[in-house]
Formats: C-alpha cells, sequence, structure tokens
C-alpha cells in the first residue's frame, strides 16, 4: 500500500505495475483525468492545490481503510497538484486483488472517500480567460446569499 | 490565547493564507469560525464550515491548545 501527493505527470503503467502480484487474480486502474467541461462551460484547464501534509495524511488513511476493509494490501493511489491541461490524469488508483469483485470495490471506495475528505482544491479556467474554484456542496453560494 | 489559523483556496483568496486571532482562554473551533467570521472579508466563510486541529477534521466543541496547527477547509474538490 502506497500513496503520494506528487507535482509530476502521473504514469497509471507504473502503479499497475507496482500493485500486480501472482497471488492477485484482477487489476483496476482508475485514473481521473481533466475534463473539457462542467456545467456546461468549456474548462481549458484547472489548477488543482492542497493542504498538502493533511492531504497526504488523510489519502493514508483511505488507502488504510480500504486495505482492511477489502483484505488487499494491493493499493497504490496518487493525486497530482499543479496546473493540468485537459485530459492530464489529476488521480490514479490502482487496486490488485485475488477476485474482481473486491478490486473494484475498493478502488470505488478510495475515489469516494477521496472526494469526500481529502482537503485538495481545484481552480477551473474556462475559455472565456474567467476561472473559478470548484464547490460541489454549493456552499459558496450559500455564503454569498447571507445576508 | 493567540491562535494562527491557516486558510486555503476561495477562503485564502478572502482572508489571506493565514490569519492570527486573539481569542480567551480555552477557545474552541466554534471560537476560531466566530472570529474568523466577524473579520471584514469573514462573509466568504459559510455558517459552518470544516475545521482541521493538527491535520485531523475536529469537532466545533475541540478545545484548541497552544501551539495546535488550525485550519479552516473549503469544500473539498479532489479527484
Amino acid at each position: 500500500m502506497r500513496t503520494a501527493v506528487v507535482e509530476h505527470p502521473l504514469d497509471p503503467a507504473a502503479l499497475l505495475a507496482e500493485v500486480s502480484r501472482s497471488a492477485n487474480g484482477a487489476a483496476i486502474v482508475f485514473v481521473g483525468t481533466v475534463r473539457d467541461v462542467n456545467d456546461g462551460r468549456p474548462v481549458s484547464g484547472i489548477e488543482y492545490s492542497a493542504y498538502s501534509s493533511m492531504a497526504g495524511r488523510e489519502l493514508d488513511a483511505i488507502a488504510r481503510e480500504a486495505a482492511a476493509k477489502f483484505a488487499t494490501p494491493d493499493i497504490v493511489v496518487e493525486h497530482r497538484l499543479g496546473a493540468l491541461a485537459l485530459g492530464d490524469a489529476s488521480v490514479v488508483i490502482a487496486v490488485a486483488h485475488p477476485h474482481r469483485g473486491e478490486a473494484y470495490e475498493a478502488s470505488r471506495y478510495v475515489i469516494e472517500q477521496l472526494k469526500r475528505r481529502v482537503p485538495i482544491w481545484k481552480r477551473e479556467h474556462y475559455t472565456d480567460g474567467t476561472r473559478e474554484w470548484v464547490d460541489p456542496t454549493g456552499q459558496a453560494r450559500l455564503a454569498e446569499a447571507r445576508p | 490565547m493567540t491562535v494562527t489559523v491557516l486558510l486555503f483556496a476561495s477562503y485564502a483568496d478572502a482572508l489571506g493564507p493565514s490569519v492570527e486571532l486573539e481569542l480567551g482562554e480555552e477557545p474552541t473551533v466554534a471560537d476560531v469560525v466566530t472570529g474568523l467570521s466577524s473579520l471584514p472579508a469573514g462573509r466568504a466563510l459559510p455558517p459552518r464550515p470544516l475545521v482541521a486541529v493538527n491535520q485531523s477534521y475536529a469537532t466545533y466543541d475541540h478545545l484548541l491548545r497552544a501551539g495546535d496547527e488550525v485550519a479552516v477547509i473549503p469544500p473539498v474538490a479532489g479527484g
């Protein structure tokens, strides 16, 4: 099991190789990439930032939970920070397990918990030159609406 | 007690990357949020933002000690 928050391009094939062992009958790589549109607005790139020390700890805790819950030590997660272009990988989760069901579930667990808990933020840059922090909860709009 | 609060993303845009607050004795996480919200730029914060103490999410009744690392966490958007 290994996790990292990094500032260099991610290499899904290297992570897949890292979790592959002959005891495992299934290996899954999830790659999250920068999409060209969000909420109908054309995106030109995304800038990721983090509370780095806590992000590292939280990501590690999630991978540990997944390893315990789904009984496999073969989980590697990397999240990238900095300026990413369209199509660039922002997160890679590699999981291997003797059986495919648990491999899929562990991979899903890691990405869903990561999106809920890891203190990483993204600022989308739009093709019209504007940029905005992404707020999946809509809290910012709530704050603006306060009297 | 003086508490230094770390801020990130949209909260840092509004309030700066860190803010020093002068709070009473035995302040709680709730006192930090109240202190930040009363600043001129505090309107950028939602009513109950997430707060981390020493890099773990903390509840609002959590008591702070001198030297604790306190951070207010905007809605996360990793992945």
